[in-house]
């Protein structure tokens, strides 16, 4: 059974410590995000980003990467119920759901550079893939560590040291599909209006 | 005190927003592009992720649910304001920097005619 445990308290201080990285990297994000802004009409002579977007492909990826955040707060649900089975299976799916994420992007990438439109044809697609691949370099990160929380968590249940994983675990993952949102407008929305 | 409510509501107020933009981006079309109109699009997808924003901040992150201080509050806070100086700064400069760029030929000749009879 499931001993209560101040790691998972939302006012814990590795929970606070661990908010105040994500705050600053809110930060890195915000320098991204005005490269972005400043650059994104900067083609070159090269396609622009209506051109290039297509927004039902990026919307399937918006819906799959908000899925997954949801499923890994169920996750988090079973967690505070002490339920061991619950809780991987819902991390697993929801580990899952960023790997399709990562792979729908990994598809986009190559598709874009196959057609000679790689980070290096305008300062609009450096700037996109500078943002865009930076997201997705840290669902990458985020996806080996939820690896590493759910072994550690298989291996050893649910007790403080693996609920304050997955809670940060889960905190990192809802921060990047929050951060995904404001790609998915200034990016994709903005890019086919 | 985690609840699946919180995170269920929240998915679904998400949902519905993220549709929201490409709904209003079809019906932009589907109108020949007179309503709603290009600034009301660029407005409309920015409220819609904002609120996108707050939603998952109080149904996904919790956020402002503690006990005691809020200090996870005053630093999201924080991050906001500064992350206005960065974003909103650069866009600033960038902007008028554009305004004091070199004209092309065509308009300084248009300039200077309009000076002292031209060249």
């Amino acid at each position: 059974m499931m001993t209560t445990n101040a790691a998972h308290r939302t006012d814990s201080a590795p929970v606070f410590g661990f908010w105040l990285y994500l705050m600053s990297d809110c930060l890195l994000f915000a320098a991204l995000f005005a490269t972005y802004a400043v650059l994104r009409t900067n083609t070159f002579g090269g396609p622009d980003a209506d051109a290039l977007f297509n927004l039902p492909y990026a919307l399937v990826e918006t819906l799959i990467l908000l899925t997954s955040s949801f499923v890994a707060g169920l996750g988090m649900v079973a967690a505070s119920r002490g339920s061991k089975t619950g809780t991987l299976s819902a991390f697993i799916i929801a580990l899952l759901l960023g790997l399709a994420f990562l792979g729908l992007e990994v598809h986009e990438f190559a598709g874009l550079i196959a057609a000679g439109a790689g980070p290096s044809r305008s300062a609009f697609l450096s700037s996109y893939f500078a943002l865009v691949g930076t997201h997705g370099l840290h669902v990458a990160l985020g996806s080996f560590w939820m690896i590493l929380a759910l072994v550690h968590t298989a291996k050893s249940g649910l007790h403080q040291d693996t609920m304050r994983r997955l809670t940060l675990v889960s905190m990192f993952w809802h921060f990047l599909d929050i951060i995904w949102i404001f790609i998915f407008t200034f990016v994709y929305i903005f890019g086919s209006i | 005190m985690t609840s699946a409510r919180s995170y269920i509501i929240g998915y679904i107020l998400s949902v519905i927003l993220t549709l929201l933009a490409p709904a209003l981006l079809w019906l932009h079309i589907y109108n020949h592009h007179r309503f709603p109109t290009h600034p009301e699009l660029y407005a409309a997808a920015v409220v819609l992720a904002v609120l996108q924003l707050v939603v998952q901040l109080v149904f996904f992150l919790h956020i402002g649910r503690e006990s005691g201080p809020r200090w996870r509050l005053m630093a999201l806070f924080f991050a906001i304001v500064i992350v206005f100086i960065v974003a909103g700064g650069a866009l600033w400069i960038m902007q008028d920097l554009n305004g004091r760029m070199m004209p092309d030929q065509a308009q300084m000749l248009q300039y200077m005619s309009e000076q002292d009879g031209g060249i």
